[in-house]
């Protein structure tokens, strides 16, 4: 290639207009998109919690969708960066750093398990990146960065172990999953049962892929239990109301569950296996009023197939409805201003009513209520308004310590 | 008295289906050296045909003892067929493609029925000794792994099918220069091992939870149960199913869940330490 001196100019003259006029072309084109707020959202689509993380996704959708047919927020329209986590916590950090990072999301709605919060709620912590986990879980999260909208034992357990002991009778046989949800929940358990005077025979922890119940079956039943309080997890935990049933035990010892009917188990069993078993959530699908009737037929009218409405899906809904309130409240999207609004007496109701977010903890003061299997389907028995995060709030004091950033393990 | 006939029947309860969940196992990996990690999926694709024709209006009984082997042995002549056939004699491959094969299968099956299904109940009630209650489920479980037993047994012994098979794991070029075709005999074999992994599925629904994933929960037990038991398929397979379905449920009764798995484990370990070659390797040499 020969080099003339005219040819060499005019190719500066031309690398030098496109060099300076890059950001320019680039920056329009950002303008076309409006400037939108990003929010980020992490749940599994994919794999064994798929059937939980899939309606969450359904119900952040809905709420952004709500959002943006009233005219956005401050202006701007809502764009959501939704990554799978296929059920895999080496998934969840790493999309937590992409959103962070790369994506530089405005905030995060997602995590599903204890784990995959604990995965990536320190990745939010350091980029600074709002974080809203919106499901229930053992409690004592307590991190400014971090709002937890979900109910905790002390506003679930609570209400299901006496209510199931005023049922069945004193004397408790507890089976538990074994990871830090169910060890945390079986010691709720032990708790609430020796608050109400009653008496625990037996705590048994099963690992995740455990199959056959039918020694526990014999125990139990060698232990005579007036009550069988659970916290099993998981398909393959599902195989014990089954071999229950099928041994006959169905009709002669209750069972009450903080974690039966989260996802599908009133779908998935027999009526017969499922009849009767008590359940105590901050959300149930059957729920009559108007507000839980509409926003279940919002989710089931844009996914006809979606699985079980539970609890994950309201508050996730209600995570984003609050976190909107914040940043309308605080006219930005500023982080540490969208905390201050945040903590300033935001609430929103939502499908499962009056949702409130409290400032010392972080968590929700929100409606539980108290439901029994009927028939493949919850028939909601009792409900109890503002119950607040007393587990937490026993150990969690942000006002006083701004800067806590970890998850106490409550002692009972 | 009661609670010793009780512990007994899930100690009988544990061997039968481990026994079941396994023969299928066996006579892929025992006779054919295809390491099958698609295993747990044949399992599962034969609760689901059961569950899903059952609630179609199949008989139960029908669903589980005939739709579901039929449907597993078809998907495995197809996979042989597609997949395996290039795989003989390759160990390695055959373990990375069926790992493959197995998550195409929950990939598929997630897509078609998502990721719950409505289950069966259990047939045949209950039944009380003294003050305890157990299922006749459990005697039926126990009694298929014993007709099953019968059958594998009677036509590996006394069948030209068998010996044919037989002859063909030991020496397929012997078996060929004799005039059988050895691609025949291994597609049939796999076939076979792939409908009675469907039967033992079938037989299992009632009592498991049934997802797409639910396979991984027995594709480790399995494997570890047709190597402790070594070469010999029947008993081999039944001494090992024996010994870790008896450790774990009677672990399971004196400690906790967790310890009567930690004991499998560790008896495994031990076992293969001392019997590197499997039980069968060391007490039913030449057995079947």
């Amino acid at each position: 290639m020969t080099f003339s001196r005219r040819r060499f100019l005019q190719r500066s003259a031309i690398a030098t207009t496109t060099l300076i006029a890059a950001p320019a072309v680039f920056r329009s084109g950002a303008f076309g998109a409006e400037n939108p707020i990003v929010v980020g959202s992490l749940h599994d689509q994919s794999g064994p919690i798929a059937a939980s993380g899939t309606p969450m996704v359904y119900a952040l959708q809905l709420a952004v969708d709500e959002i943006n047919a009233g005219g956005g927020l401050l202006g701007r329209p809502l764009k959501v960066i939704h990554y799978d986590t296929q059920s895999n916590i080496q998934m969840y950090s790493q999309f937590a750093q992409q959103l962070a990072v790369k994506d530089k999301v405005d905030v995060v709605h997602g995590g599903i398990t204890s784990a995959s919060r604990e995965a990536v709620r320190p990745t939010f912590d350091r980029f600074k990146v709002l974080y809203f986990y919106n499901v229930l879980y053992e409690g004592g999260v307590c991190d400014r960065n971090t709002f937890c909208t979900g109910t905790t034992p002390a506003q679930t357990v609570e209400k299901l172990v006496p209510s199931a002991m005023k049922k069945a009778g004193k004397k408790a046989y507890i089976i538990a999953a074994d990871y830090n949800y169910g060890q945390i929940t079986a010691k709720w358990m032990t708790k609430y049962v020796k608050d109400n005077g009653g008496e625990v025979l037996s705590t048994d922890f099963f690992p995740l892929d455990v199959t056959n119940f039918g020694t526990t079956i014999s125990k139990i039943q060698a232990a005579k239990p007036d009550l069988i309080l659970s916290a099993l997890v998981g398909g393959n935990h599902t195989a014990f109301y089954r071999q229950w049933t099928s041994a006959g035990m169905k009709s002669k010892i209750p069972i009450a569950s903080t974690t039966f009917g989260l996802v599908n188990e009133p779908t998935t069993l027999d009526a017969a296996e499922s009849d009767s078993i008590l359940g105590a959530y901050g959300y149930f699908e059957e729920l009559t009023t108007p507000a839980s009737k509409s926003f279940v037929e919002k989710i089931k009218k844009a996914h006809p197939d979606s699985p079980y409405v539970s609890e994950l899906a309201a508050c996730t809904y209600e995570g984003v409805m609050l976190w909107a309130a914040g940043v309308k409240k605080a006219a930005s999207i500023d982080r540490m201003k969208v905390i201050a609004a945040l903590e300033d007496g935001i609430a929103f109701d939502g499908p499962s009513g009056k949702v409130a977010l409290d400032k010392p903890t972080h968590h929700t003061t929100r409606n539980a209520f108290l439901a029994e299997v009927k028939d493949r389907k919850w028939s909601v028995l009792e409900s109890y308004s503002d119950v607040k995060p007393a587990d937490t709030a026993s150990v969690c004091d942000l006002v006083k310590n701004p800067n806590d950033t970890k998850q106490y393990i409550i002692n009972l | 008295m009661a609670i010793y006939l009780i512990v007994a029947l899930d100690v009988l309860n544990g061997i039968s289906s481990l026994f079941l969940l396994c023969l299928g196992l066996a006579i892929i990996f025992g006779m054919m050296k295809i390491i099958n990690l698609a295993h747990g999926e044949f399992i599962m694709l034969g609760a689901y045909a059961t569950v899903i024709s059952a609630n179609a209006g199949v008989n139960i009984w029908i669903a589980m003892l005939v739709v579901a082997p039929l449907f597993v042995g078809l998907v495995g002549l197809v996979i042989e067929r597609c997949l395996i056939r290039f795989l003989y004699g390759r160990l390695v491959d055959s373990m990375l493609a069926t790992w493959g094969l197995s998550l195409l299968i929950i990939g598929i099956v997630t897509t078609i029925y998502g990721n719950t299904q409505q289950g069966v109940p259990t047939p045949l009630g209950g039944f009380s000794i003294g003050s305890y209650q157990s299922s006749y489920y459990t005697l039926f479980l126990a009694g298929m792994a014993i007709v099953m037993m019968a059958v594998v047994y009677g036509v590996m012994s006394y069948t030209r099918f068998g010996l044919i098979a037989r002859a063909t794991m030991q020496n397929p070029a012997m078996a060929a220069t004799l005039g059988v075709n050895p691609a025949r005999v291994y597609m049939s074999t796999f076939a076979v091992g792939a409908a009675i992994t469907g039967l033992a599925g079938g037989l299992l629904a009632p009592v498991s939870g049934i997802t797409p994933g639910m396979g991984g929960a027995y594709v480790a037990k399995a494997f570890m149960t047709v190597v402790g038991g070594g070469a010999a398929i029947l008993s081999g397979t039944m001494s090992a199913a024996s010994l870790f379905g008896a450790v774990n449920q009677v672990g399971a009764f004196f400690t906790t869940p967790v310890y009567g798995e930690v004991l499998v484990f560790t008896a495994a370990i031990v076992l293969i330490r001392l019997l590197p070659q499997g039980i069968s390797g060391r007490f039913f040499k030449g057995n079947l």
